[in-house]
């Protein structure tokens, strides 16, 4: 089989266009194009290797969910669940994304140009040389970074459709016990999870955030230069173990 | 002496150590991982300090002359009974520290009824013939997973029959049971092999729980179940397509509604690996999936699931037993499941917050009559087999579960038990001294997987055994007459409403 190829998602239901991806992926396709489509859900997930796919049109739900490996290109806008319990590879959406964007993520990045739902980034979390990123161009909606566990999520508000929303939706970091969240900008205080503060970057901190800027900048065509003109502040856990002391043995 | 909290000698148990029989050989004191045993230098013999026995017994069980007694403390309160004793010395603790009152294991309540205990079996006399299971054959094997509900057949070229419906996947068992999810990283790695291998030998599955599954394990792949919980530790494609059935942990029965917290305490090399978390952090799984607000969303996970292994095995949802739980089934089975585990509020667990395992969810009974009566009202009962968790102590018990409309049971406490476990209830410690609740490579070595996994054959080779008795005893030969067969149950002392829940007669009826 040849190594590009083109899938046609027309009037096809994500049963069956999903084990044509799978097909094509066994016989030894690398850079799949997916057109026409329409909100199927569950394309390229749980696919490994080291493939390039580019989706033209609107996927469904659980977009690259169980995900090892891939590049994936969305040309438009994405559901909810994109990269749900993902375990490496990039994401790159050129519009925005819904909610639960990279639940429970373990390794990989994940790129969006505009703004997210509610609960993205929940329970995220790095171990060894994996170490997930989730970067939103846009503003997120409310508990991002709920119970992260590891990790590095950069909201930059930037690109966003809802200019008078605060950059984050509320319970910012919530339960948050290991990783690092870096907003452009100032987060509102009362945004912002129990027991969290946002505090400046350290000289590490700005590196991160540059190579992370550069690379986001590159791959959506945006100007790292711009998007680095700006202060940015990071909010980090305060215990590894934040109910280590809840506790009395009956 | 004058701070001294106020419970310091409100202990549960007292060790009563026989000075003639002790030979000061100090066995007691490297056994008890709570030190509740010491060397006394000045007096040069073996002394104990009460209030730190937990009452595991591991002392008494390896004592070599017999010298210990575990008994509870004889201290009582006075009779009063709004105020029983628990509740007085919760407060002491809570008043203390500010802390939740934490507890491991099945809830020991004893006022709420055990439905097993007031449920008969029949067997036949005169009318139809009792069968002699040493005799004759027995049929126990289980398949769980979606039913057809018709079966069409065509014929092949040579003219023989063939059939034509596709079947879904299901879990083949040679008998109607599994071992219960217990992470790894709750229980040892001991444990976790001893569980797969025995589960193998028996043609049963054993369930992983929320912990992921460590590489040497993959190979009894065939006889496992793995678990996808809110925290998805350890949860890749590796992983889900490992297994002959994957379960998606919604609740568990001993603590409906919140949700996992294996402190940093238990995380050692090994767990860490496998959970693929840092050594020694919490791994905190949050109460709900928060992919699943709704039985569609439920639906999404379930075929992002059935994507990522290919449509090769069934999935289960795995529910706490609460209120509606009927209602709840159904949106399960509506959502795509092809098996329903249902876990009621004696069910066990490493670690719950005393309250919450206490008074959260119902028990199993009750849930299991109304889910199967529900699936068969409308139609559904054959989209996905039920499996009952949470409390089953003996096969007396799976079998008034089957009859209640179980296709199969799930049981973790009696596989632990099988092993030593004495329900000390201390499994949060993580210092378990019969070696199960604990991943301290010292206490964990109590536990020899080939040992272990002999006695949870054995246990299951019984029970097997006693289920073709009763069985036989009802002149059936097969699970399959019992699955629903409420007429081979009568109830004891029921109320009407009781009677009417679970769906049987009143003995003598």
């Amino acid at each position: 089989m040849a190594k590009k190829i083109t899938l046609d998602a027309s009037g096809i239901y994500y049963r069956q266009f999903n084990e044509q991806i799978r097909e094509a992926v066994a016989a030894g396709a690398t850079d799949i194009v997916l057109t026409n489509v329409n909100s199927q859900r569950y394309l390229v997930g749980a696919i490994e290797g080291d493939l390039n796919f580019e989706i033209q049109g609107v996927p469904g739900q659980d977009m690259c969910s169980f995900m090892r490996g891939p590049k994936v290109r969305v040309k438009a806008n994405a559901q909810d669940g994109v990269g749900n319990t993902m375990d490496d590879g990039t994401v790159i959406i050129e519009g925005l994304a819904g909610d639960v964007v990279g639940y429970a993520m373990r390794g990989g990045k994940i790129f969006i140009k505009g703004d997210v739902g509610y609960r993205v980034g929940i329970h995220m979390k790095a171990y060894m040389e994996k170490l997930p990123t989730i970067v939103i161009g846009g503003k997120a909606g409310d508990f991002l970074g709920e119970y992260m566990a590891g990790g590095i999520i950069l909201l930059l508000g930037m690109f966003s459709d809802k200019p008078s929303e605060p950059i984050a939706g509320r319970s910012l970091g919530t339960g948050m016990h290991g990783g690092v969240i870096y907003v452009r900008g100032e987060v509102p205080k009362e945004q912002i999870g129990p027991g969290l503060t946002a505090q400046p970057l350290d000289e590490s901190d700005k590196l991160v955030v540059q190579g992370i800027v550069k690379e986001y900048a590159k791959e959506l065509g945006l100007d790292a230069k711009a998007i680095l003109a700006s202060d940015f502040v990071k909010i980090k856990p305060f215990s590894h173990r934040p109910y280590g002391n809840l506790y009395v043995p009956a | 002496m004058l701070f001294q909290p106020i419970n310091r000698n409100y202990h549960d148990f007292s060790i009563v150590r026989d000075k003639d029989a002790c030979i000061n050989c100090k066995v007691c004191i490297r056994q008890c991982a709570y030190d509740a045993h010491y060397w006394d230098e000045s007096r040069q013999k073996v002394m104990h300090d009460n209030a730190k026995c937990v009452g595991c017994h591991r002392c008494e069980a390896l004592c070599p002359t017999s010298a210990l007694l575990i008994q509870k403390k004889k201290s009582e309160f006075k009779d009063n009974a709004l105020w029983k004793p628990e509740f007085i010395k919760y407060i002491y603790k809570q008043a203390d520290t500010g802390g939740v009152l934490l507890t491991g294991m099945g809830s020991p309540v004893g006022n709420i009824p055990v439905y097993w205990d007031k449920l008969l079996l029949d067997a036949s006399q005169v009318t139809n013939p009792s069968i002699d299971p040493l005799r004759e054959p027995m049929e126990l094997k289980t398949f769980l997973g979606a039913k057809p509900v018709k079966l069409e057949f065509g014929k092949s070229k040579d003219g023989t029959p063939k059939l034509k419906t596709k079947l879904s996947p299901n879990i083949e068992l040679n008998y109607p049971l599994m071992f219960s999810a217990m992470s790894f990283g709750s229980i040892n790695f001991n444990l976790h092999v001893a569980m797969a291998r025995a589960a193998t030998e028996l043609g049963i599955c054993y369930n992983t729980g929320e912990g992921g599954l460590h590489k040497t394990l993959y190979q009894y792949g065939k006889n496992t179940i793995v678990q996808v919980a809110s925290g998805r530790f350890g949860v890749h494609r590796d992983f889900l397509n490992a297994g002959a059935g994957i379960e998606i942990k919604v609740g568990q029965g001993a603590k409906p509604g919140i949700g996992g917290h294996l402190p940093g305490e238990k995380i050692n090399e090994m767990v860490s690996v496998t959970r693929m978390v840092p050594l020694g952090s919490d791994a905190i799984s949050p109460a709900p999936h928060h992919d699943i607000y709704s039985i569609e969303d439920l639906h999404q996970l379930i075929f992002a699931l059935k994507e990522a292994s290919e449509y090769r095995v069934p999935v289960s949802v795995k529910i706490a037993a609460v209120h509606n739980v009927a209602a709840i089934a159904s949106g399960i089975v509506r959502a795509g499941a092809d098996i329903v585990a249902i876990d009621g509020m004696r069910g066990g667990t490493g670690a719950a917050p005393g309250m919450i395992r206490d008074n959260v969810g119902i028990p199993i009974e009750l849930a299991l009559a109304q889910v199967d009566q529900r699936l068969r009202d409308e139609g559904i009962r054959n989209r996905a087999s039920i499996v009952a968790a949470g409390g089953i102590r003996c096969s007396a018990d799976v079998v008034k579960a089957i009859a209640l409309g179980a296709d199969a049971c799930y049981f973790a406490t009696a596989a632990l038990l099988a092993v030593g476990c004495t329900l000390c209830g201390k499994c949060y410690t993580g210092k378990c001294p019969w070696g199960i609740a604990t991943n301290d490579a010292k206490l964990a070595k109590r536990q020899n997987p080939d040992i272990a996994a002999k006695k949870m054959v054995n246990l299951v080779h019984a029970w097997g055994h006693e289920i073709e008795e009763m069985l036989g005893g009802m002149g059936l030969n097969s699970i399959e007459s019992l699955r629903g067969n409420r007429d081979k149950l009568r109830a004891v002392g029921l109320s009407d409403t009781e009677m009417d829940i679970l769906g049987v007669k009143h003995a003598g009826r």
